[in-house]
């Protein structure tokens, strides 16, 4: 780790602005992926800004209906919350899938969402990788690619992005409010992250400088119900395989009102599935209907070597997410 | 060696167990560094130094926290508790004595960071936090109150503590019995902002209240 | 033949009865561990902890090539880290005597052998500067072709003259080929196994310190004994002229047997620097440094007859070495023990590839051997329509069938009958496929396990403190407690055969400067010290003096022809998740026969741990080597998944009173590795019955089993 300089932000303006006067800083919030990435050496910090003392720790309903979240509310608080309980399941259901109770005490909004990918060979500085060093190629594509993307991939990055609360943000069509140089913008956390393209170092549309302030839901759409559901190698403290958010409102007469649905563990980014949400929407909601636009959206699969069993898998996620949703199935019994 | 303060190092105060420790701490540090090479308090273990494994875990402000991911520099002031601040050998706390009661460990290296996430996840339980092995219903009508802890429960709450002598069922029995034990003594389950404190009354009834079960040493 | 009754016993509604243990012997007892308050308070210090006054701090550096040479270290870079000391490579560092064992001939020549050999060693005033100048430092390679890819076609394929544990190679017994081509039923099998990592949760650490001319490491070891000698051997010492001190050791699980890198660096460290030096290895490098159970592919060639009793038994091996030193998994040995055939050979092949040194991994050859052999067994009753349990049975061998040794003591049969009666197991249904939950199909299974009764020569002292009045001993063994509660045993030996309160007994382990003792491995350091003790203890009752010295060396040697080993039952109930692939275990049931269990609190322990680890080897535990970089992939604990508490459900771990008057005078067979063999066939032959699918190879992770549609 190389030695860097400290400074406590003591707003989210003097937290930019500090940055802009930094080359080569970061931003600190809770620590738990650039802490991780600055002992193995992929992050080389000289300037780091405290931000996880900035007052970015509400939980606020919105004048709509929705809910406005501090980016410095903790994982652990954001799923323990009761509206979010309620009114978002599958964020909370996808919060607490993901990592460990002492990870999401420390881990933020903020920083869930901007954690970087966990392929080995980004992690590991003996081997190529283009997003760790554009132009040095991609170990993971003809290596071991079991855990990589099916969709989205170029042939520069096969990378995934891990985390599960991003997911449920797409779903629930979550804003971003970002904070920077020149001032403050909103962008959906669906178009939040990026595909790797020829560009795999950049994971985000998050300029230089800009710092992500708040996350809002809107209202949760009327009659709607959602949830997340996640495969993985252990049964817990284990990152997606695959995994599916799904958010779905059925009208009286069996269609489908309203559908949006996101899979984690497939690609560079969570995967906004919008070809099977046209297949969804209109359509009645059955398992004929989410079985056909799971398979409309994994049409664009492009599996690996090693990772040709994403593809089902995902589907089936879909598919018995959905159908969970609609009360057809039981429910999973307990213990599993 | 403690290093210079320097532009890329920092003088700062941490609370220990209670006890206020200053030092010069190299921004590179981690609190478990700075825990186990300057203050020598060796029981918060370094078993992955990356998160991934819990043998760290120290009570941050109450709550559990992998200590080899916090930069020392970044929790000037800071109140922590790790394993030494819970009990001593001679008075241990009820969760170290349904430990050792249990046999719930064998080469000891991950228990410091069990027992210590066994008492911050009792804690999170007793504030109603939910986990991944809380139902879709019981999370749909959320309310906040004390999370009910079955088998399963404390397994998924546990499961950022990595055992390889696989001492996992007889973890899951000790806080068990410490669970039927806060549930004898309703409300004893530490506030989350002053678990140390807490955490020690808790030693001293709970020593007593299991007179009867400790086996001679 | 008795079952035990174990004190603390849960019920079926998993409430909790406390029995009366007043009453009972010492030996035998449930005694809690000696060291449990120091260990469950923080104080209890392992070879990191030790702080010498002035301790720098060592940093290894990798190599990052997979084969090949050092070229050039510039470390002008490094040695400007604010903080730096030392950087030690195969042109500056202290010239070593030979050892042994190679892989601890470290920065003696620019060879890189494999991916993550150490090439050099940074040391620095604190961690930070330490870590920080091995990064800086630049190292440039002569880079060579590199192969780390086992397969049985392999054109390098050789076949070793003895396996790891000093067994033949190859065996063969009457006509394997002749019966097989003439039994009724040919099965050809063949299961892979990919390379498991050890994992310790106490990364490979040690701190050392020169004081004038005696050398002081604190090492996390099994066994310092070992690592005294070693140590003297390779910086010309004196074995008196080193103290090596393994108080309390956070695991090893074979991986920590013998001497590792950490040691050896750190007191070439401080020889350089002329400071205390600490080395702890970062957990990523341990794949690479430590050893590691190498792959296997095994094929199984059975001929059975019609009622399900083996004409044949074949069992092939291919696995990997590196070129540093040869280590041959002996996966085949198990059935040269288990099952009586009319005709069999057994033999191993091995390549020596350019990957990182393989050794010794819980139940070295038994764990993976074992999960072939079971797996094929359940794949034969199943195919012939025999219950499992009774296959087996038809199958146990009145004597040990390729050594033709008589068995010590052989318990299986109750081990397979007890267990069944405690699983349920007559109420299955042997029909694959049958039970369904929601969307989760389940299974149960069974398989068999064994494990050898080893046991070393070793040294103890035991001296008389007390009066008359107040009895007082104290017992001084280099036993190494790595979480076994050796400490605990040894003194409830001691205590017995003194016939004294376990209060009144004394013991210190873990030092070199005590008497001589094997290392805690195989299974056998119960046996070996325990004997020791035990012998110590009897002559000191039987003397006038105070203290007694003994050496069990002529006792060892002096044992009768028998073939001894420890066997057992394990039975798994599995779910199969139709949805996503997902495998876990619902029920999870151990009946052994391990000779007498000397304290049933951590006996317990160890059978649980032990079938904790197999549920990982069954379920988890997932490494691969990557072809074109030539390392690991799966280097940390977030990519290797040892299990975590969500996967492990309640354990049940019976043993059988097993009175063997062949083994040692304290009657244990070694409980530490036998909950690991039977369990990931027990699981796996699980899974074949919830799906009706065999996979052959594991972990049987959601990419392997897939979504059953």
């Amino acid at each position: 780790m190389k030695p860097f300089t400290f400074e406590r932000a003591t707003s989210p303006e003097q937290a930019v602005s500090a940055f802009a006067a930094q080359p080569h800083a970061r931003f600190l919030a809770g620590g738990t992926n650039l802490v991780d990435l600055m002992k193995l050496g992929v992050e080389t910090p000289e300037h780091l800004i405290d931000v996880s003392r900035l007052p970015l720790n509400d939980i606020e309903p919105t004048a709509d209906g929705g809910l406005r979240v501090g980016a410095n509310v903790r994982n652990s608080d954001l799923a323990a919350h009761t509206t979010v309980c309620r009114s978002y399941p599958a964020l909370a259901q996808a919060l607490l899938a993901g990592a460990s109770g002492q990870l999401r005490n420390l881990a933020t909004t903020g920083g869930n969402l901007l954690q970087r990918t966990r392929c080995p060979y980004f992690q590991d500085l003996s081997a190529p990788c283009n997003k760790r060093e554009p132009g040095s190629g991609c170990s993971a594509r003809e290596g071991v690619n079991r855990d990589m993307a099916v969709l989205g991939h170029s042939e520069h990055c096969v990378a995934t992005h891990p985390s599960d609360m991003a997911v449920a943000l797409a779903a629930y069509d979550a804003q971003l409010e970002l904070l920077g140089p020149e001032g403050s913008r909103t962008v959906p956390a669906a178009e939040f992250h990026r595909l790797p393209e020829d560009t795999p170092q950049r994971d985000t549309v998050l300029r230089p400088g800009e710092l992500i302030s708040h996350v809002t839901l809107p209202p949760p759409p009327a009659g709607a119900r959602a949830a997340y559901r996640k495969a993985r190698d252990r049964a817990s403290y284990a990152f997606a395989l695959a995994s599916a958010a799904a958010v779905l409102a059925v009208d009286g007469d069996g269609t489908v009102r309203h559908a949006a649905l996101a899979f984690g563990g497939l690609a560079h980014r969570p995967w906004r599935a919008r070809t099977a949400e046209q297949v969804l929407t209109g359509s009645r909601a059955d398992a004929e209907t989410f079985a056909r636009a799971a398979d409309a959206e994994l049409a664009a699969a492009r599996p690996l070597s090693d990772n040709a069993f994403k593809v089902p898998l995902a589907r089936n996620l879909a598919v018995h997410t959905l159908t969970a949703l609609t009360g057809d199935a039981p429910n999973r019994p307990a213990g599993t | 060696m403690i290093p210079q303060r320097t532009a890329t190092s920092s003088t700062l105060t941490l609370h220990v167990n209670d006890t206020a420790h200053t030092v010069t701490v190299d921004h590179r540090a981690t609190v478990l560094d700075v825990l186990r090479e300057q203050l020598h308090l060796t029981g918060s273990k370094k078993g992955c130094d990356h998160g991934q494994c819990g043998a760290c875990t120290v009570l941050l402000e109450g709550r559990r926290a992998n200590s080899c991911l916090l930069l020392a520099v970044a929790y000037d002031g800071a109140h922590l508790t790790t394993v030494e601040g819970l009990g001593d050998e001679e008075r241990l706390h009820p969760l170290q004595e349904a430990f050792h009661e249990r046999d719930a460990f064998q080469c000891g290296y991950c228990t410091p960071g069990q027992i210590v996430s066994g008492v911050g996840m009792l804690c999170e339980a007793a504030e109603g936090h939910p986990s991944h092995a809380t139902s879709p219903e019981a999370l749909q009508w959320a309310t906040g109150a004390p999370a009910e802890l079955n088998r399963d429960e404390i397994r998924e709450r546990m499961s950022g503590n990595i055992c390889r002598c696989g001492a996992y069922p007889h973890i899951v029995e000790a806080i068990e019995d410490v669970t039927d034990h806060a549930l004898r003594h309703r409300g004893t389950a530490p506030h989350r902002t002053d678990a140390g404190a807490d955490a020690g009354t808790d030693a001293d009834s709970g020593t007593d209240a299991r007179t009867d079960a400790v086996p001679a040493r | 033949m008795a079952v035990h009754d174990t004190t603390d016993t849960t019920d079926t509604t998993g409430t909790t009865r406390r029995g009366d243990r007043t009453a009972e012997p010492v030996l035998g007892s449930a005694a809690p561990r000696r060291e449990g308050p120091a260990k469950l308070t923080g104080t209890a210090r392992y070879a990191a902890e030790h702080t010498p006054p002035d301790c720098a701090y060592g940093w290894p550096v990798a190599a990052a090539v997979a084969h090949g040479s050092v070229t050039g270290i510039d470390d002008s870079d490094a040695m400007a880290v604010p903080g730096a000391l030392a950087v030690l490579t195969h042109e500056n560092a202290p010239r070593l005597g030979e050892p042994d064992d190679p892989t601890l001939l470290l920065l003696q020549s620019p060879r890189v052998p494999h991916r993550g050999w150490y090439v050099a060693l940074a040391v620095g005033e604190t961690p930070e500067a330490a870590r920080e100048m091995a990064r800086a430092l630049h190292v440039s390679y002569d880079e060579e072709p590199h192969d780390v890819l086992v397969h049985p076609d392999h054109p390098k394929l050789y076949h070793p003259e003895q396996a790891n544990g000093g067994y033949p190679g190859a065996c063969e017994r009457g006509d394997f080929d002749a019966e097989y081509d003439a039994a009724p039923h040919r099965f050809d099998l063949t299961y892979t196994l990919g390379p498991l990592h050890n994992h310790p949760m106490e990364p490979h650490a040690a701190t050392a310190v020169w004081e004038g001319g005696h050398l002081i490491a604190y090492d996390s070891s099994q066994g310092a004994t070992v690592v005294c000698q070693t140590l003297a051997t390779m910086f010309g010492l004196d074995p008196h002229q080193v103290t090596v001190v393994a108080e309390h050791v956070g695991g090893g699980f074979g991986s920590k047997g013998t001497p590792r890198p950490p040691v050896v660096l750190a007191a070439m460290g401080a020889k350089h620097t002329g400071r205390a030096v600490k080395v702890a290895l970062p957990r990523r490098e341990l794949p690479f440094v430590v050893g590691h159970r190498a792959p296997t592919v095994q094929r199984l060639r059975i001929g059975a007859r019609d009622d399900g009793t083996l004409a044949a038994l074949g069992h092939d091996v291919t696995t990997h070495t590196s070129t540093v030193r040869e280590f041959v998994e002996q996966a085949a040995v198990p059935s040269r023990v288990m099952y009586g055939s009319d005709g069999s050979r057994t033999g191993h092949g091995v390549v020596a590839l350019d990957v990182p040194t393989p050794s010794w991994m819980r139940a070295p050859g038994e764990a993976p051997g074992m999960y072939a052999l079971e797996c094929a067994m359940d794949e034969v009753a199943t195919a012939l329509g025999i219950d499992p349990i009774e296959l087996r049975l038809r199958n146990i061998p009145d004597r040990e069938p390729d050594s033709g040794r008589p068995f010590s003591s052989h318990h299986l049969a109750d081990c397979l009958r007890e267990g069944a009666r405690r699983f349920g197991w007559e109420r299955r249904d042997p029909r694959p496929g049958a039970r369904r939950d929601g969307d989760l199909l389940l299974g149960t299974g069974v398989a068999a396990s064994t494990y050898p009764a080893y046991v070393a020569p070793s040294t103890a002292s035991v001296q008389a403190l007390g009066d008359g009045s107040r009895p007082a001993y104290h017992v001084r063994i280099n036993a190494t407690d790595i979480g076994t509660g050796a400490r605990t045993v040894l003194a409830q030996v001691a205590a017995d055969e003194l016939g004294v309160p376990l209060e009144a007994v004394r013991i210190d382990v873990g030092s070199s400067d005590l008497p001589a003792a094997p290392l805690a491995g195989g299974s056998s350091g119960t046996a070996s010290w325990g004997w020791a003790v035990h012998k110590a203890c009897r002559e000191l009752r039987e003397s006038d003096g105070t203290l007694v010295t003994v050496d069990t060396t002529s006792d060892v040697q002096g044992q009768e022809e028998y073939a001894r080993h420890a066997f057992g039952a394990v039975f798994a109930e599995v779910s199969v998740d139709t949805v996503t692939g997902e495998v876990r275990v619902r029920r999870l049931l151990g009946v052994f026969a391990a000779g007498r269990i000397l304290n049933a609190r951590t006996a317990r322990s160890q059978f649980i741990g032990g079938m904790t680890m197999g549920l990982g080897m069954a379920l988890t535990e997932h490494s691969s080597l990557d072809t074109r970089l030539g390392g690991f992939v799966e280097k940390d604990l977030a990519g290797y998944h040892v299990p975590a508490h969500a996967d492990v459900p309640d354990i049940d771990a019976h043993w059988i009173e097993e009175h063997d008057p062949y083994l040692n005078p304290v009657g244990g067979k070694g409980i530490g590795e036998i909950g690991i063999v039977g369990t990931p066939a027990a699981i796996a032959n699980a899974v074949h019955h919830a799906t009706g699918r065999r996979y052959r190879e594991l972990p049987l992770t959601p990419d392997r089993v897939g979504v059953v549609a």
